[in-house]
């Protein structure tokens, strides 16, 4: 009987009893022990990794927030949005002008609780999200993509003139600094900038990975694919076309107002040129490479975009006509400039679903191994 | 014409809808009663689909009544009447093709649901289970259905038959009313149009929604509708159960263009043929 007992119970973990088991996040003994291996090799990284690869990773990290917000408006709801920078700008001034330094000639107002400036952020990206979501129930597709396009050249503008907040064109203004449990994390202690940097990035990563998954799953997530694959039909189930789209957009602006926030962290400061079209199209990267509408393929997506600079520098030591001198051609730097967009045109076309096609794929085969159907 | 059994669930009054000079719907009146599965048939432009469209609010006619259960649904816009209980399947397939037959089918469940975004964020309490509830809801249409073994499939992948039965799932998922079938077997082979026939008698019968069906199988219609209208340039050429139908000679013109002298002639030396045939038998 035991035996039995212990048969039904290992032999077929997919043998649900209950929908909570089987609509749970993590509903196979598989994924749960796959994530609980990954979540736990991440977090002992930043003890063998040298702190300026953790540097990076932290900005992957971050990075990834930013891209799973931009999947959410773009990935599930269809929305097309090109204006993912502007609102990372948003996050970005609104966390410095809330604890920035009050005696400076730009306007600061001392709060270095990081609570506050880090929601302040959110929030503020997330009320511009609100704003510009009207404009996505009157245009579809490209003409959506054209107008969100203009957003950061708006945006470029307003950042550079509002002089009393970012001090101008090319003017560099520093970063709010993460405090955790009264711990400054940019400044060295017991443990390093980087390390303390990485292990919160992580953490805060987990926790809005698991936020939008739970949004993606929840009848908010479905109004949303159901407006991007069909939007007559989803009217017809009763879905409010508006109502979703001013969703979409500001949920996906919070989480760009908080990768802004964030991002520069380890840099200590950025300038109003850092939230142009190039960043835009980063995201749009991350989230091609990544997968359309999936959460943890966007998170491989941002970590390869952000480690890709750092790959191609180590490049020319395997490709052989591959120059690390600027002088010589080709070289590193040319093929760094062109990769987004040789990436993006070899996702497209050879493995539309991105990275979590590929680990789909290699899933599904070791599923039914050694049988290949 | 026969006499309505029960009481109506939907009044159709003398609906006219035109648009410029084309007269779409001319002057249609019925009403369709509880458990009653009501057919619509004419040649192609008769103004069938009109009528549907009319219905679930996508065009509002120039004069007219239509009346659910008590409330005028003329004027409302299409999620308002579908709060209130219509749902319809559509003449080409229109589902969410990415998306799995558990989760098409959840979206047809989208007003039952009620959370906000906030508790979508943190799936606890009322989300969770709510979502748990009304999966289980979706399960019974599932096995109503048959459709066990596609449950995770995305229905783009799905056979076209299998499609039109999702797309009858998420209709039936909003527990609607009344429910409108359009051409609900449209391309299928004489199997998925059997299988369907049984299904669309088993939502009657079990679940005793009332429906209003447009098709052009005859050979369907006749057998399983109750009462069918026959519709020809947007006016009502007869309203009847299907034996009383085939026999109307207005209804032979509009589909075989006929004269009326002759088929009403023909009818005639038909009915006294079998007459006579009756006669023979019983003696």
């Amino acid at each position: 009987m035991t035996t039995l007992m212990k048969g039904t119970r290992w032999g077929r973990p997919e043998l649900y009893t209950d929908y909570r088991q089987e609509m749970a996040l993590l509903n196979t003994r598989s994924k749960k022990a796959g994530t609980i291996a990954i979540i736990a090799l991440a977090a002992v990284l930043p003890l063998t990794v040298a702190d300026d690869l953790l540097a990076i990773l932290y900005a992957g990290l971050i990075l990834a927030i930013g891209a799973i917000g931009l999947n959410l408006v773009t990935g599930y709801a269809g929305q097309v949005s090109l204006g993912h920078a502007f609102f990372v700008g948003i996050g970005a001034y609104t966390a410095a002008v809330i604890s920035g330094d009050p005696d400076d000639r730009r306007l600061g107002y001392g709060i270095e609780l990081m609570p506050v400036w880090l929601l302040g952020a959110g929030l503020a990206a997330a009320l511009c999200g609100a704003l510009i979501a009207p404009v996505a129930t009157r245009l579809r597709g490209l003409y959506l993509a054209v107008v969100t396009l203009g957003l950061v050249f708006i945006g470029q503008y307003l950042f550079r003139e509002f002089r009393e907040i970012s001090g101008g064109a090319e003017q560099s203004r520093r970063a709010a600094e993460p405090t955790l449990f009264g711990m400054n994390l940019t400044e060295d202690g017991a443990w390093t900038e980087e390390q303390k940097l990485y292990w919160f990035g992580l953490g805060l990563l987990i926790v809005m990975a698991v936020l939008a998954r739970n949004v993606a799953r929840s009848r908010i997530g479905r109004a949303l694919q159901a407006i991007r694959d069909r939007d007559v039909a989803a009217g017809v189930m009763g879905v409010d076309l508006t109502r979703y789209k001013v969703i979409a957009f500001t949920l996906s602006s919070f989480y760009a107002g908080i990768c802004g926030a964030l991002l520069y962290a380890s840099i200590g400061s950025f300038t109003p040129e850092r939230f142009g079209l190039l960043m835009s199209v980063q995201f749009i990267a991350i989230v091609l490479i990544g997968g359309v509408a999936t959460i943890s393929g966007t998170i491989m997506g941002a970590m390869l975009i952000a480690l890709l600079p750092r790959i191609a520098g180590e490049l020319p030591a395997f490709v052989p006509f591959l120059s690390g001198s600027p002088s010589e051609h080709p070289n590193v730097f040319e093929f760094q400039e062109v990769m987004y967009g040789v990436l993006i045109v070899v996702f497209l076309l050879f493995e539309p679903r991105g990275l979590f096609g590929i680990w789909h794929r290699v899933r599904t085969y070791w599923k039914s191994f050694p049988f290949s159907y | 014409m026969s006499e309505a059994s029960g009481s109506p669930v939907l009044a159709f009054e003398d609906v006219h809808l035109s648009f410029g000079a084309v007269k779409a719907v001319n002057g249609v009146s019925f009403t369709v009663n509880e458990d009653e599965l009501f057919a619509v048939i004419g040649p192609n432009g008769a103004g069938k689909t009109s009528i549907f469209n009319v219905l679930s609010g996508v065009y509002r006619p120039q004069q007219g009544r239509v009346v659910l259960e008590g409330r005028d649904l003329l004027g409302m816009r299409p999620p308002a009447i579908a709060r209130l209980g219509v749902a319809r399947t559509f003449q080409n397939i229109e589902l969410f093709a990415n998306l799995t037959v558990v989760d098409n089918l959840m979206l047809g469940r989208h007003q039952h649901l009620r959370y906000g975004t906030l508790a979508a964020l943190l799936w606890v309490g009322r989300a969770r289970g709510q979502e748990v509830e009304h999966r289980r809801r979706v399960e019974e249409i599932v096995e109503f259905l048959e459709l066990e073994q596609w449950r995770k499939m995305p229905v783009g992948l799905l056979p076209y038959g299998v499609q039109k039965r999702v797309e009858l799932g998420r209709a039936l998922a909003m527990e609607p009313r009344l429910l409108l079938l359009d051409e609900p077997v449209a391309g299928m082979n004489l199997e998925e149009t059997e299988d369907m026939a049984r299904y669309i008698l088993d939502i009657r019968d079990e679940l005793r929604i009332p429906m209003i069906m447009v098709e052009h199988d005859m050979g369907l219609v006749m057998d399983i509708a109750d009462r069918v209208m026959v519709v020809d340039f947007g006016t009502p050429v007869a309203i009847g159960t299907p034996a009383e139908v085939q026999r109307n000679p207005d209804v032979i013109r509009a589909y075989l263009g006929g004269d009326p002298d002759v088929e009403a002639a023909v009818e005639a030396g038909v009915e006294a043929a079998i007459a006579a045939e009756d006669e023979g038998a019983s003696a």
